[in-house]
């Protein structure tokens, strides 16, 4: 017979290996919160960074990340859709294009975030001329949130089930008609979670916009502005030291973002689960 | 309502959103345009080999060589998959086989909580804690390929756990139910029957994994010290291919920023072929 306490051992082992994963997220997750907090209030979020960010909040810092997220979104957000939905719904299965622009995403989705950045800089800032600025991050970013957005807009469309489009089709709607009024519609909570997704990578990235978006703690007043992001501000006052207690507390803020963030998205992956039992 | 014209507007969106998924074909030819046109020309100049292998990074003096950041790049790599490969395989396998259905469904949610948060958050909490811990516990100065290579481990666990454990999930339940059968235990049977099946899956993960680890910088420019000397042992300083372009970016100018492209023309190269092998073999065993 095989030896009981063995398999016991075995079992125990990987429950601790599991354990150690929540005892890191938490200790990350909680020593963030811990240290942040003394200094993480409404006058912190506030107000502006002053001498460098030695004193005052992280305001100009926010509307960088504000402002270079909302650019990224608002420029992938109709491409990615509008190439899931052409991968989707009007490609032909074995379609050379569609598998190539299938195999690009994945690539895309594999580079780097400092690759991004060089090319980032050298096209969008120097050959385009656009300088370190918040349209040069929010295009780079563009980027990089594409295949995420495309990939969990492709899956979600995939799940609307065939009737759907056999039932409109057959009511003589036509092709463009049936994806816009049906399938897209049914999708809907598919593809939010990848928008939500995409927002937290572009909370967190930092080394493409480094060398796209500059990082002066200026109060931006046009998108041809440079603007530094929580994330860069981040790892500037870390790096230089110039504020610990500020550095926490910048942290804080990125972590509660994220928090914010992953939570939405599990509920909106849970609505998408109901809705398609039910319906 | 005019059939015709609907006709005529269906084409063009059609093409409308075939422009949109040609935008993903445009952007990695521009991108590598516009890299390879910028970091080739040094190294046709210096030469293949001895940009890549001579161990002299001396950009104000001429000396191109990012062999010392090819090892530094290697050493925190290796080092992190040494434990997040067995830690990580160990938690999908207990998410897969051996967790209640409840407590596999919270790791998956702790999973993607720990995969999303940012680069730059763990590279801090390593400088705060890691790097200290290590001062004063084994020597050194702290910021070091160990320091490295635990934030990478831990950057990198999301990638191995998610991906093994879809592997392990996709293997047939009868394979497990004959191998039960025949009087195996339990573990005996993850150890010999579903773990070998699900072996290109977890080939797979450990890949990716790898290629996260090489790609990160963030993380890995707050920890290792970036020193361009190659260390004698994990507890000193290292600079990798990744921290050199984002240290450097800021001032260099000329053949000094041209070597900073090549060495993202290399890490570029690099990725591509990883993730282009990796994505061909899967599509090929669908």
């Amino acid at each position: 017979m095989y030896n009981d306490i063995e398999e016991k051992g075995l079992t125990a082992l990987y429950w601790l290996a599991a354990s150690l994963i929540v005892i890191i997220l938490l200790a990350v997750i909680g020593y963030i919160f811990m240290r942040g907090i003394g200094v993480f209030n409404l006058d912190f979020i506030l107000s502006k960074p002053g001498a460098g960010g030695k004193t005052g909040g992280i305001l100009t810092p926010m509307l960088g990340t504000l402002y270079t997220t909302a650019g990224a979104l608002l420029t992938a957000i109709p491409i990615g859709i509008g190439t899931a939905i052409y991968l989707e719904e009007y490609a032909h299965r074995r379609n050379v294009f569609a598998y190539i622009v299938n195999l690009t995403s994945e690539t895309l989705a594999g580079i780097p975030s400092i690759v991004y950045g060089l090319f980032g800089f050298v096209f969008f800032v120097l050959y385009l001329d656009l300088g370190w600025s918040i349209i040069s991050g929010s295009l780079t970013l563009a980027i990089m949130i594409l295949p995420t957005i495309t990939r969990t807009a492709q899956e979600a469309i995939l799940a609307v089930p065939r009737e759907y489009r056999e039932n409109s089709l057959a009511l003589g709607a036509s092709r463009w008609q049936t994806v816009s009024k049906i399938v897209i519609p049914s999708a809907i909570p598919g593809i939010m979670t990848g928008i939500i997704l995409s927002i937290g990578r572009a909370v967190g990235e930092t080394a493409a916009l480094i060398l796209t978006a500059g990082s002066s703690l200026g109060m931006p007043g046009s998108l041809a502005d440079p603007a530094r992001t929580l994330s860069v501000h981040l790892y500037i006052l870390a790096m230089e030291g110039i504020s610990m207690p500020r550095a926490f507390g910048t942290a804080l803020a990125i972590v509660i973002m994220i928090l914010m963030i992953n939570y939405l998205a599990g509920w909106s992956m849970r609505r998408l689960s109901r809705s398609g039992r039910f319906e | 309502m005019n059939k015709r014209r609907y006709r005529i507007a269906e084409k063009y969106i059609e093409k409308g959103l075939m422009i949109c998924a040609a935008v993903f074909i445009i952007a990695i030819i521009i991108i590598s345009l516009f890299i390879f046109a910028r970091g080739i020309p040094l190294v046709t100049k210096v030469g293949l080999g001895e940009f890549l292998f001579n161990l002299n990074w001396l950009p104000t003096r001429g000396s191109f060589g990012i062999g010392a950041m090819f090892i530094g790049t290697l050493a925190v790599t290796l080092t992190a998959l040494l434990w997040a490969v067995p830690i990580g395989l160990m938690t999908a396998i207990f998410m897969a086989e051996i967790a209640p259905r409840k407590a596999g469904q919270v790791m998956a949610e702790l999973i993607n909580l720990l995969a999303g948060i940012p680069s730059v958050v763990y590279g801090f909490f390593g400088l705060i804690v890691i790097v200290p811990y290590i001062r004063e516990h084994l020597g050194g100065n702290g910021l070091s390929i160990l320091a490295g290579a635990i934030i990478l481990g831990i950057m990198i666990l999301p990638t191995i756990i998610n991906i093994s454990r879809d592997a392990i999930l996709a293997v047939p339940e009868d394979y497990k139910i004959n191998s039960l059968a025949l009087g195996a235990s339990h573990h005996q049977t993850i150890g010999r029957v579903v773990l070998p099946a699900a072996r290109s899956g977890i080939i797979t993960a450990i890949v990716l994994g790898m290629g996260r680890a090489v790609g990160e910088t963030m993380a890995v420019v707050m920890v290792t010290g970036n020193s361009t000397i190659i260390p004698d042992s994990i507890l000193g300083p290292v600079r990798t291919m990744t921290s050199n372009i984002v240290l450097e970016m800021g001032y260099a100018t000329g053949d000094h920023q041209a070597a900073l492209f090549a060495t993202g023309v290399v890490l570029f190269i690099f990725i591509v072929i990883l993730n282009l092998s990796v994505n061909i073999a899967r599509n090929r065993g669908a």
